[in-house]
């Protein structure tokens, strides 16, 4: 008679969905976008993608091994290169070398692995990478280039991106400008009003991603498709992103009507700096996100409120990852007090009363 | 007027899956009713929720088919019947259908190969039977919840007199994968059912029963729906597909809105479930006086060579189960009584069938689950699948840090180990297994605690007990003494008298 040991509980058999399968989907949502901000920004971009991923998963197995475990199967999962590779979408295009491992190192080392790795993190690795990139150097994160797709003529040659990307970028203003919420935070500063300063402003061009901005984040319509398709494919649920662009949309509507000189419309808000992306790749990050319903919706709320607040009075154009940050230090609070209703009992707890007939 | 207003009510299903359903093979095909009698048939004295039946038979002494073998004892219990004829050769115990294999009492029928019934009473109309007589002989008949749950039939009919039932379901929801026995016996059965369900309204004085049925089974839909168009209180509705939707207190609240409390049985809220083989039983043993001495089982999995639903015997080994329906032992990577939700694995085939039995599967490798654990991600999918409203990831959690305590304070009692958070969690983690690990430890503690409690007491009660001596003889001491004194003064004052 065969014995089988080993006894197991149910459930015996199993959703065909495991952490590497839905990594990989992640990576296949932002891939589209990633793919035309490589295209419009040309070689140094595509080296600084290259080096942020790698320098990633090298701090990765290296953090592992310090734990005296085997590398390989915690690479597998592809987290350390989804980390990597939404540090380096946010990013400026044309960033150097060090920016990308300085930034992968504090993502993975600071941001992961001091808190026990995968699943443990309090705070998104790849936005607390690049807040303290952007507080840590400023110059370097707030130099945007122009776009240059690769083989266009005035795009500087392989030999030229490389030295971009290794030695720094010389001749700095020649191929640099600002970003549109950069542009309008300095207008502003100079007390000009909205309807002058966005006079030269494309929204279609804005909408596609032909336009200033980090590696990964300018393409509106890329990024919201691939946000899409992430949650048809049940990847992210739609609380988060949903309730965290409403929240801008409607405050950003209010203010823009009272004062269209001074506050940005809701259109602008969406489609500029790093809101489609946080909504649908960085805010919705499993770990550093609340577990019910309600919880994501006061979460993505609070954060595009924030994001709202920090970009028209605070001192940055962008708020997104400031807001993110802040969000994910209250999740635990917030998944204290936000929890199911358990059957049969009350929200506190207690069994339901039986209903007299 | 408000049911525009409907959307601000809770959701009616709450979580769960939809998990592959692997029912096609074994759904097609009729019963299969012709399984050879097997040689030995080994009978569990306890089959059922309660306490264990007591033995009245003697080894050596012959049987007949759906004779009485064991009386249930007690409030709570259920009586076995010889599923065929034969002679007793033992009394004793034999591993248990249950994944430790230890050892419980057994009664082992060898079969004559006759098959011979019992002489069956003469039933006539059995509505004109009081109902307390109903739930009398569908105690007698050894029948028990046969979805799973094991509890005896006739306690739960007494509860519904007593409780003035208004709905009676009957769960023909059948969520689990690769099960489909229910679904053959609505097709094939559906009078006797329905009949059954009959029997049932009459036994507990209800006059309105609803027959859910899960929308992925349309022909015993349809079949169930065509013998209950005679009778206006029985009404027959398709529930949707979702993975517990058996659970009787989802269903209870799909059906009528109602939610049973925590600690409360669901007659108490007016409402009583009972499965569709319960039914049939019922039928079978009201109409004609046949004892609950078999029930159809399917065989399924993919190590099965020709799965199907079978009716056997109770207390036919799986092994002589697994022989009949061809099961590649070699491909056979573990072995499940029950669904693949909820059932347990069992660690070998020589462990008889039981009432319980609903399914048997030999599965392979390739439709197990991946053991291979990794980190929780905190994706939350388990939390937005649990039926019960718990935080399986926050349970097991403090059960990795032994803190017990914890998980019984957000709701480890409230978990009915039904799978949905293991069977969806992408870091293969055994959440159920976890929680089935702390249950046990719980109980345990809660006994050891009250044992020492129970010995604290009596040590108290025998120092109380030994003080109070010590007092009494104290007390009686010093009455002997002062009683001597007394005496003594009497005599002294006698002799000054008599002086």
């Amino acid at each position: 008679m065969i014995t089988y040991h080993k006894p197991a509980s149910g459930a015996h058999v199993g959703a065909n969905k495991s952490v590497s399968q839905i990594m990989g989907q992640v990576m296949l949502a932002i891939a589209p976008a990633t793919a035309f901000g490589l295209l419009c920004f040309g070689w140094p971009a595509i080296f600084l993608f290259l080096i942020t991923i790698a320098s990633a998963v090298l701090f990765e197995a290296l953090c592992i091994r310090l734990k005296g475990k085997p590398a390989k199967p915690a690479i597998m999962d592809g987290s350390a290169v989804l980390t990597g590779w939404l540090l380096a979408m946010t990013l400026p295009p044309w960033a150097p070398w060090w920016i990308g491992v300085t930034g992968s190192a504090l993502a993975i080392i600071l941001g992961k692995q001091v808190y026990g790795g995968l699943g443990q993190n309090l705070f998104n690795p790849a936005m607390l990478a690049r807040v303290a990139l952007l507080i840590s150097f400023p110059i370097e994160m707030t130099t945007w280039a122009n776009i240059s797709p690769l083989f266009f003529s005035h795009s500087p040659s392989f030999a030229e991106s490389w030295q971009i990307t290794f030695s720094g970028l010389q001749n700095l203003d020649a191929y640099t400008g600002a970003t549109t919420l950069g542009y309008i935070k300095t207008e502003f500063s100079q007390n000009h009003i909205l309807p002058d300063i966005l006079q030269d402003y494309s929204a279609l061009q804005n909408f596609i991603g032909w336009t200033r901005g980090s590696l990964g984040e300018t393409s509106t319509l890329l990024l919201g498709l691939g946000g899409v398709w992430l949650m048809r494919q049940n990847i992210i649920q739609w609380q988060i992103p949903v309730s965290l662009l409403t929240t801008v949309v409607v405050l950003s509507g209010i203010f823009h009507l009272l004062d269209s000189d001074h506050y940005v419309s809701p259109f602008l808000h969406l489609n500029s700096g790093a809101m489609l992306c946080v909504a649908f790749f960085i805010a919705t990050d499993y770990v550093t996100s609340p577990n019910t319903s309600a919880g994501q919706c006061v979460f993505g709320a609070s954060c595009g409120l924030l994001i709202f607040v920090i970009r028209t009075w605070g001192a940055y154009p962008e708020g997104a990852g400031f807001a993110v940050l802040l969000m994910n230090s209250a999740t635990p609070l917030i998944d204290y007090y936000i929890k199911p209703r358990i059957y049969g009992r009350d929200r506190q707890g207690k069994p339901l009363e039986i209903p007299k007939s | 007027m408000l049911s525009g207003l409907s959307w601000l009510k809770p959701p009616r299903i709450r979580g769960g899956v939809h998990a592959e359903e692997r029912k096609a093979n074994t759904a097609a095909q009729a019963i299969v009713t012709d399984f050879p009698m097997p040689k030995k048939l080994y009978i569990p004295l306890q089959q059922h929720v309660g306490k264990p039946a007591e033995p009245l038979i003697r080894v050596g002494e012959m049987v007949l088919k759906g004779q009485l073998l064991a009386y249930s004892q007690g409030m709570i219990s259920a009586p076995v019947h010889a599923p065929s004829s034969g002679t007793i050769i033992d009394v004793n115990d034999y591993p248990a259908p249950h994944p430790s294999a230890l050892p419980i009492r057994m009664i082992v029928v060898e079969t004559n190969g006759k098959n011979q019934w019992l002489e069956l009473p003469e039933i006539g109309d059995p509505f004109l039977l009081s109902p307390e007589d109903i739930s009398l002989r569908v105690g007698a008949a050894g029948i028990v919840g046969l979805g799973g749950a094991t509890f005896p039939t006739a306690v739960k009919l007494n509860m519904g007199r007593e409780n003035h039932i208004d709905t009676l379901i009957i769960n023909g929801a059948e969520c689990e994968p690769y099960l489909s026995c229910d679904d053959r016996q609505m097709q094939e059965r559906s009078e006797q059912i329905i009949d059954g369900v009959r029997l049932m309204l009459h036994g507990m004085e209800t006059h309105h029963a609803v027959v859910a049925i899960e929308d992925n089974k349309p022909n015993a839909f349809y079949a169930m729906a065509a013998a209950a168009r005679h009778f206006p209180a029985i009404k027959v509705i398709q529930i949707p597909t979702r993975y517990p939707m058996g659970w009787d207190r989802q269903l209870i609240r799909y059906v009528t809105g109602r939610e049973v409390p925590v600690g409360c049985r669901s007659s108490e809220i007016g409402v009583t479930i009972h499965n569709v083989g319960t039914a049939y039983a019922t039928h079978k043993a009201i109409r004609h006086g046949q004892p609950l001495v078999s029930r159809v089982i399917t065989v399924s999995g993919g190590a099965v060579g020709k799965p199907m639903n079978v009716e056997v015997p109770l207390g036919t080994l799986i092994s002589e189960l697994f022989a009949f329906c061809g099961v590649d032992t070699a491909q056979t990577a573990r072995i499940v009584m029950g669904g693949p939700m909820m059932g347990d694995s069992l660690p070998h085939t020589g462990l008889p069938t039981v009432k319980a039995t609903s399914g048997v599967l030999a599965l392979t490798q390739a439709e197990l689950k991946s053991t291979d654990e990794q980190p929780c991600i905190r994706c939350a999918s388990c939390l937005t699948v649990c039926p019960a409203g718990l935080r399986p990831v926050d349970m097991a959690n403090h059960i990795k840090a032994n803190q017990l305590d914890a998980a019984v304070d957000i709701g480890l009692k409230d978990c009915i180990s039904c799978g949905c958070c293991s069977y969806i969690c992408p870091s293969n983690i055994p959440l159920v297994q976890y929680f089935k690990y702390a249950s046990g430890e719980v109980a345990a503690r809660q006994q050891a605690q009250h044992k020492s409690e129970q010995t604290k007491k009596l040590m108290a009660a025998r120092q109380m007990r030994l003080e109070r001596i010590a007092q009494q003889q104290l007390e009686e001491e010093q009455a002997r003494i002062a009683a001597k004194k007394e005496r003594e003064r009497l005599q002294a004052e006698q002799e000054t008298a008599a002086l």
